[in-house]
């Protein structure tokens, strides 16, 4: 966004097609060649992930909370990876968990950015009294630590995975809104959003054309970093007992219930919980290559 | 006034006007309770006039407000309520919220401060090494290193230092129960893996945020001039570096000292310490809710005076306001 845009020899760069401009999918892939080890570790992984999760009933060996064996059944066998404590097949429950847990975390945080991302733009494009009522109910928000507000709530509501959707959702959504509002107030100013108001656009017209098309890369971030974090409070409050609930596989539960084994040095319970871990790392891995890339060349 | 003794006044009243409101939200969370919760608690056999019973003794007949001055007045002179577990019970064995909560706060503080005093010398010491040495080899082992920590979850961790330390090599004990009169060695050895977790997982954040205010910092015109002018490394970082530094370092102290009160509260179930945390979560699943207001607001209590104590460090720090033209 420098002085240049507003000259007047710009349209007409724009207008004809570049000479030897690559296709989408020739460019995308030029991108990712020069990404570095760590980010192709990252989407690899992630989609491994996907495909796990889409296609949890073809690879899963077992039905998901049937119970197949003896409990705590040893690795081998009939049951690559043993049984769970009820004896339910423990490579199956990761794989299920694997839809039930990434996909729970995922609606989630989608719920959070469009609640906190549209309200942040409406406060940004709005301003006056909305914007200081929303600023200020935040500001309350986030002066609590949101584990233990998700605790004060769920112990209220009962802890089900609606609640447990929309609780987290919420809270998170502070996050979102401070920054989506931040990011929107630097293209609020600009000549076309005036324009956009000028010739009588309404709200969501602005909100979706002219202001979301120029702050993506730093939601595209964030939502990374965002799913971490609804991902790990998640797994956590599930790990506590007061998330998913069973007999559906949750990789937090799963580390919970058979957190016994442990103590005969068996890793099973540490599957779960290095599922939950490698997924964070790679999104995480991902996004700070992503943020590399799209703040420029800041360092 | 003293523009400085003002700002700090000023975020004094903040903060507890943000207390305030907190506790009203803590408070009013009950209005959003199910209309079965008495029946919840009590269980599926309670009479018609044991649940009505229970609902008077939890003030459900009264308006929020009185309920809310009811509460706040008790809670100003420690008296934060009973706790249901002696409701709906004829039997007079009455148990305080407050008895409850208080000796765990001391554990979950020694625990924290543990942690926190072998976490925030290393994490700086590390940050700035990564800072000053941005790019090499080190630089990028600890980032690596560091990002792995932040997106295990903290019973990951906790496990793995249980398979290694306690079970295949037991030199630390993995159940860290801790009785008042248990002599302070022992102490220290009941409770060292959970402080070895939170360690772990707050030097990882603590040591990213160093290292990104250094860089931030060390990216400033005045550093450039003093480069140029001929200071030596050392000047430079000590002279000119480090008093703009104290404010940012202090912000990322009070920030993850606040993380490391939430992230006590898994670590805690983990090893069956008997602290706040533990207490929170057992109290949720038993919808024990005068036992979950009262940790509540310890824990938002906490991390908002922390979060002030970061603010504060920040204004006095600050050459600009110290010194003002």
């Amino acid at each position: 966004m420098t002085e240049s845009a507003h000259t007047s020899d710009r349209p007409v760069a724009a207008a004809q097609p570049l000479p030897g401009r690559r296709s989408r999918r020739a460019r995308v892939w030029r991108v990712l060649r020069k990404a570095p080890p760590t980010a192709w570790f990252g989407l690899i992984v992630i989609g491994l992930y996907l495909f796990v999760a889409v296609g949890a009933p073809w690879l899963a060996p077992y039905p998901e909370s049937e119970l197949v064996g003896g409990a705590f059944e040893p690795w081998g066998g009939q049951f690559l990876l043993g049984t769970d404590q009820l004896g339910r097949d423990m490579l199956s429950r990761l794989i299920y968990g694997a839809r039930n847990t990434v996909g729970i975390a995922f609606l989630t945080t989608m719920l959070s950015f469009l609640l906190g991302g549209g309200l942040g733009l409406m406060a940004a494009i709005s301003g006056g009294w909305l914007d200081q009522v929303l600023g200020r109910a935040v500001d309350v928000l986030m002066s609590i630590p949101q584990l233990i507000f998700a605790l004060v709530l769920l112990s209220i509501l009962g802890s089900s995975i609606v609640n447990l959707i929309v609780v987290i959702a919420v809270l998170d959504s502070t996050r979102v809104f401070r920054l989506s509002r931040s990011v929107a107030q630097g293209v609020v100013v600009m000549d076309y959003v005036e324009a956009a108001r000028l010739r009588g656009e309404k709200l969501p017209w602005i909100m979706r054309r002219e202001i979301l098309p120029n702050i993506m890369p730093p939601l595209v971030a964030e939502f990374g970093l965002r799913f971490c974090f609804v991902f790990l409070t998640i797994s956590a409050l599930s790990f506590l007992g007061l998330g998913i609930k069973p007999p559906t596989a949750d990789w937090g539960s799963m580390v919970r219930d058979n957190a016994a084994l442990i103590t005969y040095g068996d890793v099973t319970p540490l599957l779960p919980a290095g599922a939950i871990a490698l997924l964070t790392v790679a999104v995480n891995f991902v996004v700070d290559w992503f943020l590399h890339k799209t703040s420029g060349l800041r360092e | 006034m003293n523009p400085v003794l003002r700002t700090i006044l000023q975020r004094l009243g903040l903060g507890i006007a943000t207390l305030f409101v907190v506790s009203i939200i803590i408070s009013l969370t009950i209005e959003m309770l199910p209309g079965d919760f008495a029946r919840a608690v009590l269980g599926q056999s309670a009479t018609p006039e044991t649940v009505a019973a229970f609902q008077r003794e939890i003030g459900l007949d009264r308006s929020p407000v009185v309920r809310y001055f009811n509460w706040i007045s008790g809670v100003l002179r420690g008296d934060f309520g009973e706790s249901y577990a002696s409701a709906g019970s004829l039997a007079g064995h009455r148990r305080l919220v407050a008895e409850m909560i208080g000796p765990r706060l001391l554990n979950t503080l020694f625990l924290a401060g543990a942690a926190a005093l072998i976490a925030v010398p290393l994490s700086l010491f590390l940050g700035f090494m990564a800072a000053l040495y941005r790019n090499s080899f080190f630089d990028r082992a600890v980032n690596v290193v560091s990002l792995t920590s932040i997106s295990s979850p903290e019973f990951f961790l906790a496990y793995i230092l249980i398979m290694f330390l306690a079970v295949k090599f037991p030199i630390f004990v993995s159940l860290a129960s801790i009785t008042p009169n248990m002599p302070f060695l022992d102490r220290l050895h009941a409770i060292a893996l959970p402080t070895l977790t939170l360690v772990l997982v707050i030097v990882a954040h603590m040591m990213r945020m160093t290292r990104a205010a250094i860089i931030n910092l060390l990216a400033s015109p005045y550093i450039e001039m003093s480069r140029l002018k001929g200071a030596r490394p050392m000047q430079v970082i000590l002279r000119h570096a480090l008093p703009n530094a104290w404010a940012p370092i202090a912000n990322v102290i009070a920030l993850n000292l606040a993380y490391l009160v939430v992230g006590v509260v898994v670590v805690e179930v983990v090893f069956t310490y008997p602290g706040i945390g533990q207490l929170m979560v057992d109290a949720v699943s038993k919808r024990d809710l005068p036992v979950v207001q009262g940790c509540a607001l310890v824990f938002a209590g906490t991390y908002i005076l922390l979060n002030l104590l970061a603010d504060i460090v920040t204004i006095v720090s600050n050459p600009r306001l110290l010194h003002p033209r």
